[in-house]
């Protein structure tokens, strides 16, 4: 099969993935039979995975690994999730194929999960630390979008800083029906526990402001 | 398959120092603000960008066609070349910077975000852009979740197979309609006058077999019930009102400046552009603004690149003689 990854890409990744200084673990849930996107999806995390020994992918089905699956809080297929060194999940979840601009968030996650977390202010990492309830923020995107990635980072970026809190990615076309359902007309979408939204890639703060309203 | 923008963010990159006072605090990071960097940095000067998003409205373009030398080169493409220029001399860039205040105590300048940190300069150029422009038509807040998008490159692929309409008359707005068009059923473009497009964009245009032009109509309204199903136009000519049908609005009406930090500050005009002299030099001594902000005129790519280099330029002289 013909490379997603091409050398000039690979040769940027293998850079980047120098400075990773902790494991990580990709778990895809895939399913078998109709599912738009599962296989590239597939292809791209077991090539990303190759570029670095800290990396390990492991690809499960939604039926059959139905356990693993709610452990996750995974609904849908193609989905993934990044657990850190210990194998724990920090809520950081993609929804459909990390391609296009996404591709970034993606890197990103990778990254701060393996010991490059950036920094907050003082005053953020304060706010964030007090959300005590369950928090899910869904970032709607499309892989055309150039803003989007920044969005979906800010949700990663807060459930990583959280336990209460769960960030995903999800692909408003792969998604049709849900995008439907949460009125997705424009990217960045953020849906907040299935109620606020926000539009645009909002500061950090914007999504703090929303969240301590619930 | 990928739009990479990899920043070597997780190895060597350089960071904004909030205990430093900059001699050039450049805020923005659209062309404006990169290349006042470029120019800061290569003059000695002690510079660095505080920026929401590196390339600004640069990242909404598909395609550039009208920046010398970079034919059909991506708005993102673009704006990574100007990126690894800047960074190559070492200059730092903060982003996801929300500017929430700017001050000048005592002959400094000083930078507040909205998470508290302050940065502080003996000079500031602004290049804060612009944001796009609203109808201000009824139904337009109502729906702007729900059937109107203002970044067409971002949202053309949730109207797969659909009609669109698409308000505007300007290069941005018959670029946009022609990507849409890529991947719309139809598009439906609706302009109060006449094209201000280049012409070889209108012509290439009318070459989109899915495209339909209404010009002299004045859009009056957004209508529908749960999601927008169409607009109330105004036909200029006839003088008639009537409903043109759409699953989607995309509004490419131009631009207003981001204006509101400054506008106690400095002068602005009756648009809302900072009034800049041939310098760059605001009414506040020490501060400049450059790109689409200010009220030079043309709002173009290479226009605004080239106000930031006149505002280096311009602070760097001005540092010469404090």
């Amino acid at each position: 099969m013909e490379k997603m990854i091409n050398k000039e890409v690979e040769k940027q990744l293998r850079q980047v993935f120098g400075a990773m200084k902790e494991d990580i673990t990709l778990v895809l849930f895939t399913q078998e039979g109709e599912c738009y996107s599962c296989a590239e999806t597939k292809q791209l995390l077991s090539e990303v995975a190759e570029l670095n020994p800290h990396i390990s992918f492991v690809e499960k089905d939604i039926h059959k690994d139905a356990d693993e699956a709610s452990k996750y809080n995974v609904e849908l297929t193609p989905s993934f999730v990044v657990l850190d060194k210990e194998g724990k999940y920090r809520g950081v979840k993609f929804n459909g194929f990390p391609g296009g601009h996404e591709i970034n968030s993606f890197i990103s996650a990778l990254m701060e999960l393996s010991g490059n977390a950036s920094d907050v202010s003082p005053e953020i990492a304060a706010r964030i630390a007090k959300i005590d309830k369950p928090v899910n923020i869904k970032v709607f995107v499309t892989l055309s979008c150039p803003h989007c990635p920044g969005a979906v980072e800010k949700a990663h970026k807060l459930a990583m800083l959280n336990k209460n809190i769960e960030g995903e990615m999800i692909e408003a076309q792969t998604f049709y029906d849900l995008s439907t359902k949460f009125n997705v007309s424009g990217v960045p979408k953020i849906v907040i526990n299935d109620t606020l939204e926000l539009i645009g890639n909002q500061p950090i703060e914007a999504f703090l402001s929303q969240i301590e309203a619930l | 398959m990928f739009n990479f923008s990899i920043q070597p963010t997780f190895t060597e990159r350089e960071s904004v120092d909030g205990s430093k006072l900059y001699e050039i605090l450049i805020v923005g990071g659209g062309p404006s603000g990169l290349n006042a960097a470029l120019y800061a940095s290569r003059k000695g000067r002690e510079v660095a960008i505080l920026a929401k998003r590196v390339g600004g409205q640069l990242l909404n373009t598909s395609s550039v066609e009208n920046y010398l030398g970079k034919d059909g080169s991506s708005g993102e493409e673009l704006t990574e070349s100007f990126r690894s220029h800047v960074e190559s001399l070492k200059v730092p860039i903060l982003e996801d910077a929300e500017i929430r205040k700017l001050e000048k105590n005592e002959g400094i300048f000083h930078v507040t975000l909205a998470d508290g940190r302050i940065f502080r300069g003996k000079t500031v150029i602004l290049n804060l852009g612009t944001t796009n422009r609203k109808l201000n038509i009824p139904g337009e807040d109502t729906f702007a979740s729900n059937g109107i998008a203002y970044c067409a490159i971002c949202d053309a692929p949730l109207y797969k197979g659909k009609d669109v309409l698409l308000a505007g008359g300007g290069n941005s707005a018959v670029e946009a309609a022609i990507d849409v068009a890529k991947v719309a059923k139809t598009v439906t473009v609706i302009h109060r006058s006449e094209f201000r497009a280049d012409k070889i964009l209108v012509d290439k245009l009318y070459e989109m077999q899915n495209i339909t032009v209404h010009l002299q109509t004045q859009i009056l309204e957004a209508v529908g019930d749960t999601r927008l199903t169409g607009v109330k136009v105004l036909d200029k000519k006839t003088k008639e009102e009537r409903i043109i049908h759409g699953d989607g609005l995309f509004i490419e009406i131009g631009n207003d400046p981001n204006t509101s930090l400054v506008k106690d500050l400095v002068e602005l005009n009756a648009s809302g552009e900072v009034i800049v002299d041939d310098k760059a030099r605001t009414s506040l001594e020490g501060l400049y603004a450059a790109g689409d902000m200010a009220n030079t005129p043309y709002k173009q790519i290479i226009i605004a690149a080239a106000s930031g280099a006149i505002a280096a330029l311009a602070a760097n002289e001005y540092l010469n003689t404090i």
